[in-house]
């Protein structure tokens, strides 16, 4: 964090003074804070605090029974189920594409590091529409699924595969730094130590990694909880069944129930500020792991 | 990732499993995001290519890629100033409260398009906290242009920011106190000393940014209205026509913004190969 460094001779305080002006050589403090803050306020702020202000005003009853209800508690169920399977499903699949994009040489690897990014690049939508006409009944992946019996369109399968297209880059992209600093060296003095390669992978391997994976995770499913645009096609959207936290607020909105649709947007935000201080905490973590080496 | 160093010869790099793992992970990755890309390309030219191109031309359509096109020249400018306004702030300087500036410069990240949208909806719309006020004036934003372009801005606010935070802190301020002390003023070091620095991180969040632009559709599913040929962003669009049982245009549209995609990714892949930097999206 220090930006110390080179600037930091010990002549004067450079850079450092708080805004009474003294012994700042880097101009432009003033400006660029009032730009930052006048922005945050009106951007970011004003507009989260008056979400929060709405909710408040219900009223500890009615808040509470727009919440409870058992819409709203199904919707809680649809939106952490799926987003718990997307999850699972990308720690395992973002791990093995770092790990073979970090650790191996092989034709087309600078072409897959590039497609990781794809799901951040790609519009929501274009992946919602996308995936429901593979997977829909007559589509490439739907019509040999649905001989086996597998539907994946229009069920919570469905919901949990577009969390997994859209969230995938964090995990793959969090790991891949670490992995990178993880030289062969603590494996190899493993190996002569008589550890075999499942014992490495699983003793040695893993243990470091294990930081940067939880903090990918966390991130990778706070991503899922919030997810619209790739879900709603695909879902199906069916009350109490197929039907995300995210959609249920939509719908309020749509039917001018705005106290409701504040009350449950107000649980999503909670719910990603726990998750925000979650993250910070696993990171944090992670970072003292890699100074002590 | 890092070209220049090689691929580690760990210990799991060894005999059957190296194949085998990289076999699992092509095919994984070309089911998972190969197949839905690919889908968009068949779907959309699956009547012809004069077909594709017919119904991007329809008023409907050509409306809405011009009201994203004019969102993106709004919006990206403004979050291009702010993100290197709160990345000269933040990096440059020490002062009370700079931690939690950050984390609300970073906090659209984390919040949800629709709780953006909605929240939004609360201060500009008819019973917002503005709402009366706007009325009284005749000042439509909710359901309008006004309405879009905030509600993207907001979603897309961090990117430039977090790009240019970790660069700027790396290359330390002795390049600007050296300017400062041979007599540049402040507008001269930014422009002839900091600047080029930050240029090709800057370029990588402005590309970044003008993506999500183009791309975003729960925040502005609640603002918009969804007004045919009027509110409607192209992301919106291909939902409409998507809906309508208009399969092949609304893929058509979707192709478009495929095509922008895999141009972001392009020249992102050429930024970091310029810069040599690692290929975290988010600069972590």
């Amino acid at each position: 964090m220090g930006m110390g460094g080179a600037g930091a001779l010990p002549r004067r305080r450079l850079s450092t003074a708080g805004g009474k002006g003294q012994g700042r050589v880097v101009p432009g403090f003033r400006l660029s804070l009032g730009i930052t803050l006048f922005y945050a306020a009106i951007i970011i702020c004003l507009p989260l605090a008056t979400l929060i202000l709405v909710g408040a005003r219900l009223g500890p009853a009615d808040y509470w029974a727009v919440v409870s209800s058992p819409r709203a508690l199904a919707s809680y169920r649809v939106t952490l189920g799926a987003a718990a399977l997307a999850t699972m499903f990308n720690t395992v699949y973002g791990f093995a594409l770092a790990w073979v994009l970090v650790r191996y040489e092989f034709p087309g690897r600078r072409v897959l590091d590039a497609i990781v990014d794809l799901p951040f690049a790609l519009p929501t939508a274009v992946a919602g529409v996308a995936l429901t006409a593979i997977f829909a009944k007559n589509g490439w992946f739907g019509e040999p699924l649905g001989a086996l019996g597998i539907k994946v369109a229009y069920t919570p399968i469905g919901i949990a595969l577009a969390m997994a297209f859209t969230s995938l880059p964090f995990i793959v992209r969090t790991l891949q730094p670490v992995m990178e600093e993880l030289d062969g060296e603590i494996e190899e003095a493993a190996r002569t130590l008589g550890a075999g390669t499942v014992t490495i992978f699983f003793r040695v391997v893993l243990p470091i990694l294990v930081p940067a994976l939880l903090a990918g995770v966390s991130l990778a499913f706070a991503r899922c909880l919030g997810e619209f645009g790739a879900v709603i096609f695909i879902a199906g959207n069916q009350p109490y069944s197929t039907e995300i936290t995210a959609l249920l607020a939509f719908i309020r909105i749509e039917e001018y129930d705005y106290p409701a649709a504040a009350a449950i947007a107000t649980v999503m935000l909670g719910t990603a500020f726990v998750l925000l201080v979650v993250t910070n905490a696993v990171q944090a973590l992670a970072r003292r792991h890699e100074l002590a080496p | 990732m890092s070209q220049a160093s090689p691929p580690l010869a760990g210990a799991a790099g060894r005999g059957w499993s190296r194949p085998v793992v990289i076999g699992i992970v092509l095919l994984v990755t070309a089911l998972v995001i190969g197949a839905p890309v690919a889908a968009v390309f068949v779907q959309a030219l699956s009547q012809g290519v004069g077909y594709a191109l017919d119904s991007l031309a329809q008023p409907d359509t050509r409306a809405a890629i011009w009201l994203s096109i004019t969102v993106a020249i709004v919006v990206v400018p403004i979050n291009t100033v702010f993100g290197i306004a709160a990345a000269w702030a933040i990096a440059k300087f020490r002062f009370p409260g700079r931690k939690l500036l950050l984390a609300i410069v970073e906090l659209p990240f984390s919040v949800s398009p629709i709780v953006a949208g909605i929240s939004y909806l609360f201060v500009y719309g008819g019973q917002g906290l503005f709402g009366p006020f706007l009325e009284a004036h005749d000042l439509k934003i909710m359901f309008a242009l006004p309405g879009i372009i905030l509600a993207t801005t907001f979603v897309t606010a961090p990117f430039v920011a977090r790009e240019l935070i970790p660069l700027m802190q790396l290359q330390g301020n002795g390049d600007e106190e050296v300017a400062a002390t041979l007599g540049a003023h402040g507008w001269q070091t930014f422009f002839r000393v900091t600047l080029p620095n930050i240029r090709w991180g800057l370029l990588y969040g402005v590309v970044l940014c003008n993506a999500r632009v183009l791309g975003e559709f729960g925040a502005v599913s609640i603002v918009s209205g969804n007004i045919r040929g009027e509110t409607n962003t192209l992301p919106l669009h291909v939902e409409l026509l998507y809906h309508d049982y208009n399969a092949a245009g609304a893929f058509a549209a979707a192709l478009v913004l495929t095509l922008v995609a895999l141009l972001t990714l392009f020249v992102k892949t050429i930024l970091e190969r310029v810069t040599g930097s690692a290929g975290a999206l988010h600069g972590s």
